[in-house]
């Protein structure tokens, strides 16, 4: 397919195709590893599409998870550290601290934020690390084979919880961006959705404004997005959809929960820029 | 806390410093970028000094909400280029083994520091070397190993700083410096001399992918001949620092008939052994191996062809002796004495052993 943005002019001939669309170069062309219907597919997508139209691919230094999209490396052209399983928060700590001038990113599963990485992610938000979070919430383990998460429904059937999570023995889920939006150190948190085309819309539009707090030096952002598995939920992706859309999002409300770009920082008592070394390292490659 | 700035603008040429701080001081003279660290007794005012000293110099430090948060922050700090160090006491340091694994497999350099306090467990708060087998053959899982230095002066310690960052880079992985308890809160006459290891410019740091293409740092390979191509590529590493980078002090070893093995402040008690079974004649020397991994190995299995008998002397219920036994490789009796639990042998304890361990070589 040879889209050419030049067809957009007013010279165009009507027989020539119209450029509605181009894939972010950030995207690279490789098929992924994730399941038929996955959401990740679409998160990653819209994450290169901000990261493209902000111009912070060049900057961006990005945290990868343990979980399914432990090689989110392989498809977005960032450069790229791994991180143990949810280490991610403290990782991209490091990073900023030591690089005031980069755009600092994780990218993390339910897992990997909501249970073995709660410690980090509290402490990076309660310090209000400039740093934006990605938390992918799909309500299960998917790359070990569908085990219980912190997020997963009550009910619901797992590898781990196989006859339907029961708050007796297995706990409630968590909401933990509700829980984050308490420190004053979040900038902003939201939770959006991979539901249908309109959800996708808004959830990039909260990417992109995480993106832009961490830009602002607003402090720390992250955006919940609602997804699915499929295969791990035993349904097909236009069933998983509509879970999502339903029983998912009734426990997982979407919307913006906190702001506080607007608020006065130092009225809040916090400073907004953390201590950062200003030139301890090499500068970046131009 | 000693104020820095008396310590280090003093125009005498040694000064009175406790171990933690001057570890500290030395890290910092040694071009550190970043420290990550969390309280522990008995490495706590090395974090102290950090948090002066660094943001004052422009530089980084965090006290994390874990060793897990300190040393992941190291990881994410050093995956950048920079030089970065945590330090922490045992039980912490088994927080730091999980990101010690994945700084080893990705190759990624920084240097720890371990002021090791008697345990299992929680352990105490007195010296210790009982953290040998952590240091040198474990903390976390897989195929790795990391070069470790053991001072036995607060000197020394502040010299082995430089050395630790320069090794770190220069193999790519990372190093600890393990120290007991006493080395740590002991003050001691040192010298303001410092060095700063050379830069290094890494093609491998993340600073942003403008104009080349982007850079991974990872360990994981899930093909499994893949990860054994990076395996191997880590052996060979390894074998490169056991050919090059072997340090160990030998003391009064020419015409030694018996040899005290031991570092740290368990070689300072030997010392004083040794001193005193001079007088008395006794041909004995020390053996002090100052990189516990690489072990003196060969230089220790040369000593011991011509030794009637070595005594090993640790902190620890005996772990170092393993390696000396491999070492020796019964060429010679290979006697034992350690304390646990933050206790500290005796000078006239170890001259007890020694005599029990000529005993036993001459009735051979």
């Amino acid at each position: 397919m040879n889209l050419d943005t030049r067809t957009r002019g007013p010279a165009a001939s009507v027989e020539e195709p119209r450029l509605i669309y181009r894939k972010p170069d950030v995207l690279l062309d490789r098929s992924t590893h994730y399941c038929p219907g996955c959401g990740h597919g679409v998160i990653h997508r819209l994450l290169a599409e901000v990261l493209t139209e902000l111009d912070l691919a060049p900057r961006t230094i990005a945290v990868a998870p343990v979980g399914c999209a432990v090689f989110a490396y392989d498809y977005l052209g960032l450069d790229f550290v791994e991180a143990p399983h949810g280490r991610a928060p403290a990782v991209a700590t490091g990073i900023r601290r030591v690089r005031p001038d980069a755009f600092v990113l994780t990218y993390q599963g339910d897992g990997d934020l909501a249970a073995i990485g709660t410690a980090e992610i509290v402490h990076a938000a309660a310090r209000g690390e400039r740093i934006t979070a990605i938390f992918v919430n799909n309500g299960i383990y998917g790359m070990t084979g569908g085990q219980m998460a912190p997020t997963t429904l009550l009910g619901q059937r797992t590898t781990s919880s196989p006859a339907g999570r029961d708050a007796a023995t297995m706990g409630f889920p968590i909401r933990i961006t509700e829980m984050l939006a308490q420190l004053p150190g979040v900038a902003y948190a939201a939770r959006g959705s991979v539901g249908n085309a309109s959800l996708i819309g808004k959830l990039k539009a909260m990417i992109r404004r995480a993106c832009e707090v961490q830009i602002d030096g607003g402090g720390f952002a992250l955006v919940e997005a609602l997804s699915n598995c499929p295969v791990g939920w035993g349904m097909t992706p236009q069933e998983s959809l509509e879970h999502v859309m339903g029983p998912v999002t009734e426990v997982f409300p979407l919307g913006v929960i906190v702001d506080r770009t607007a608020v006065d920082h130092a009225a809040a008592g916090r400073a907004i820029e953390p201590v950062v070394s200003p030139k301890a390292n090499p500068t970046p490659e131009a | 806390m000693i104020r820095s700035e008396e310590v280090l603008s003093s125009r005498r040429s040694r000064v009175l410093m406790k171990g933690n701080e001057a570890i500290a001081e030395a890290a910092i003279q040694a071009g550190c970028d970043a420290y990550f660290g969390y309280p522990i007794t008995p490495q706590a005012e090395l974090l102290e000094w950090m948090a002066r000293r660094m943001p004052e110099l422009g530089r980084v430090f965090v006290q994390a909400e874990s060793e897990l948060g300190a040393i992941n922050m190291a990881l994410g700090a050093a995956a950048t280029g920079a030089r970065v160090m945590v330090s922490s006491s045992s039980p912490g340091i088994s927080l730091m083994a999980e990101a010690m694994s994945y700084m080893a497999g990705s190759g990624t350099p920084m240097v720890l520091v371990n002021i090791m306090r008697a345990g299992p467990g929680l352990g105490g708060i007195g010296p210790s070397q009982s953290d040998y087998f952590q240091a040198t053959k474990g903390h976390g899982h897989g195929d790795y190993r990391v070069p470790v230095l053991a001072p036995a002066s607060i000197g020394e310690a502040m010299d082995l700083m430089a050395t630790a960052f320069e090794l770190a880079e220069r193999y790519l992985t990372p190093v600890m410096v393990v120290a007991d308890g006493i080395l740590g809160q002991a003050m001691e006459p040192v010298e303001l001399r410092f060095r700063t290891p050379e830069r290094h410019t890494f093609d491998w740091a993340l600073t942003g992918a403008a104009g080349r293409p982007a850079r991974i740092i990872k360990s994981i390979d899930l093909e499994p001949e893949v990860l054994e191509k990076r395996n191997l590529a880590l052996q060979q590493k390894y074998r490169d620092i056991a050919r090059h980078e072997v340090r160990w002090e030998g003391w009064q070893l020419e015409d030694a008939e018996f040899a005290i093995v031991a570092y740290g402040t368990a070689a300072r008690v030997a010392r004083t052994t040794i001193t005193k079974a001079r007088e008395r004649g006794v041909k004995v020397g020390l053996f002090r191996p100052i990189t516990l991994w690489p072990f003196p190995t060969r230089e220790l299995a040369r000593l011991s062809r011509r030794l009637q008998g070595i005594l090993t002397v640790e902190l620890s219920s005996g772990q170092m002796v393993e390696d000396v036994r491999l070492a020796v490789e019964g060429r010679c009796p290979v006697a034992f004495h350690g304390r646990m639990g933050g206790m500290v042998p005796t000078p006239d304890e170890v001259a007890g052993a020694l005599k029990a361990l000529r005993g036993k070589a001459a009735r051979r």
